[in-house]
């Protein structure tokens, strides 16, 4: 795949994974089970979607065809949409809201870092500022696993039951395709492979520490960085897109 | 106003940007938060260098306003406000004064020297030490990861029970 194509989708992923699990946990805004929660979870939400306006930003320009943050936001469909499926799944308790965060910003922050010395500058500056936030992120989505997971018989079984469904929707993190290939070759970012042992060396400990079992390996499920979704996206845009929409163009 | 001799110098300007206050923590102005990364000429137009605190802070763009604000009331009208990533702002950066303006306003200013050890490296974190802006005990515990903006944490004082938000370390 040619560089500038390659750089746009490679973009595209980044921003489109915060974009969506940021939208994901501001759905619980007003429905948290603590307000200290309700504040949490909707600050996590919001420096997901300040990066989102920074990747997604940096997308357009790179594309070149006058497309911004809110334009590739609002006004694609959901085949154009490159997330990974693990950040459309439902929040579903906050068990499972937790397990999703804790999965995702293992993988997000080692990603980040190894970004933070990208070639392409403009890369490295983003991935510099948002591992700051992923940092605090993960280390608490990390002591709500170990508290839940080594918590109450009903915490316990609800978490470890979240840990095993969401599990299918991890291996997706680390495979490669042409895009990623294109993206290695030019010293852009690493490879999703390399880093495996370490996000699985991490999730392994604080789930042993939180007296849980990880699944075995196996099949994995996959699709989004090609733009192949599960239904949940749909929903997901019918709710973030509706006002534009409806009314092309309003402004704020 | 491109001539030098009229246009002001480039420190009375950073003292002018002293009295601009932090959006949502107007007891600091912008410079105590080390937002201003830069000013400087552009042959006759003045640019204002910023930093957002947070990617997603909602503050930084009323903190362009009010800076282009502040600036023009003093004069100057050819000014551009310049958005800074790198390097990221961090709370190393809040000067003296300004954490002595936190902890007057009952905010809690950001521990100093704080190891920022890798969350791969949980077991060498230490829990910090946070004194009461209000009774100076250092008897406290945190109540919340996040308070009223993304930059903060809840604590309470066990000594005198009074709530207070933490202005955390990045």
């Amino acid at each position: 795949m040619a560089g500038q194509d390659a750089l746009f989708e490679y973009l595209l992923r980044l921003g489109d994974n915060a974009l969506i699990l940021g939208h994901r946990l501001s759905e619980w805004c007003g429905h948290s089970p603590a307000l200290e929660e309700d504040l949490a979870l909707s600050n996590v939400a919001l420096d997901l979607i300040g990066q989102t306006q920074l990747w997604l930003n940096l997308a357009g320009e790179v594309e070149g065809k006058g497309r911004n943050a809110d334009k590739l936001a609002y006004l694609r469909d959901a085949r154009d949409f490159r997330n990974v499926l693990l950040v459309e799944q439902p929040n579903g308790d906050f068990a499972v809201t937790m397990a999703r965060q804790f999965y995702f910003d293992a993988w997000h922050y080692l990603l980040l870092r190894d970004l933070s010395g990208s070639k392409d500058g403009r890369i490295a500056e983003i991935a510099a500022k948002a591992l700051k936030e992923v940092t605090y992120h993960l280390e608490r989505s990390q002591e709500w696993v170990l508290r839940l997971g080594d918590g109450t018989e009903e915490s316990h079984r609800r978490m470890q039951e979240a840990i095993d469904d969401l599990w299918v929707y991890t291996g997706e993190l680390f495979e490669a395709d042409a895009v990623d290939a294109a993206i290695i070759r030019e010293g852009l970012g690493p490879d999703p492979a390399s880093l495996r042992d370490l996000w699985l060396g991490l999730v392994r400990a604080t789930a042993e520490e939180a007296t849980l079992s990880l699944p075995q390996p196996g099949w994995v499920q996959k699709g989004g960085k090609q733009g192949l979704h599960s239904e949940h996206l749909g929903y997901i845009l019918a709710d973030l897109q509706f006002l534009q929409r409806a009314y092309p163009n309003a402004t704020w | 106003m491109n001539d030098s001799l009229t246009r002001p110098d480039l420190d009375e300007i950073r003292e002018w940007l002293g009295d601009v206050p932090d959006p949502e923590v107007p007891a600091v102005s912008v410079t105590d938060l080390g937002i201003v990364r830069d000013v400087r000429w552009d042959d006759d137009e003045l640019v204002v260098a910023i930093t957002p605190t947070y990617s997603g802070c909602p503050a930084t763009s009323v903190i362009a306003l009010d800076i282009e604000m502040a600036l023009r009331a003093k004069g100057l009208d050819k000014l551009r406000i310049e958005r800074r990533l790198s390097p990221p702002w961090t709370t190393d950066w809040i000067t003296q004064e300004g954490r002595q303006r936190l902890q007057a306003y009952g905010i809690a200013p950001p521990a100093e020297n704080a190891d920022k050890p890798s969350p791969f490296d949980r077991f060498l974190r230490k829990p910090l030490t946070i004194a009461c802006p209000r009774c100076g005990s250092e008897n406290t515990a945190r109540i919340s990861e996040f308070g009223s903006t993304p930059c903060k944490a809840q604590y309470q004082c066990r000594a005198c029970l009074e709530p207070f938000d933490y202005f955390k370390c990045i």
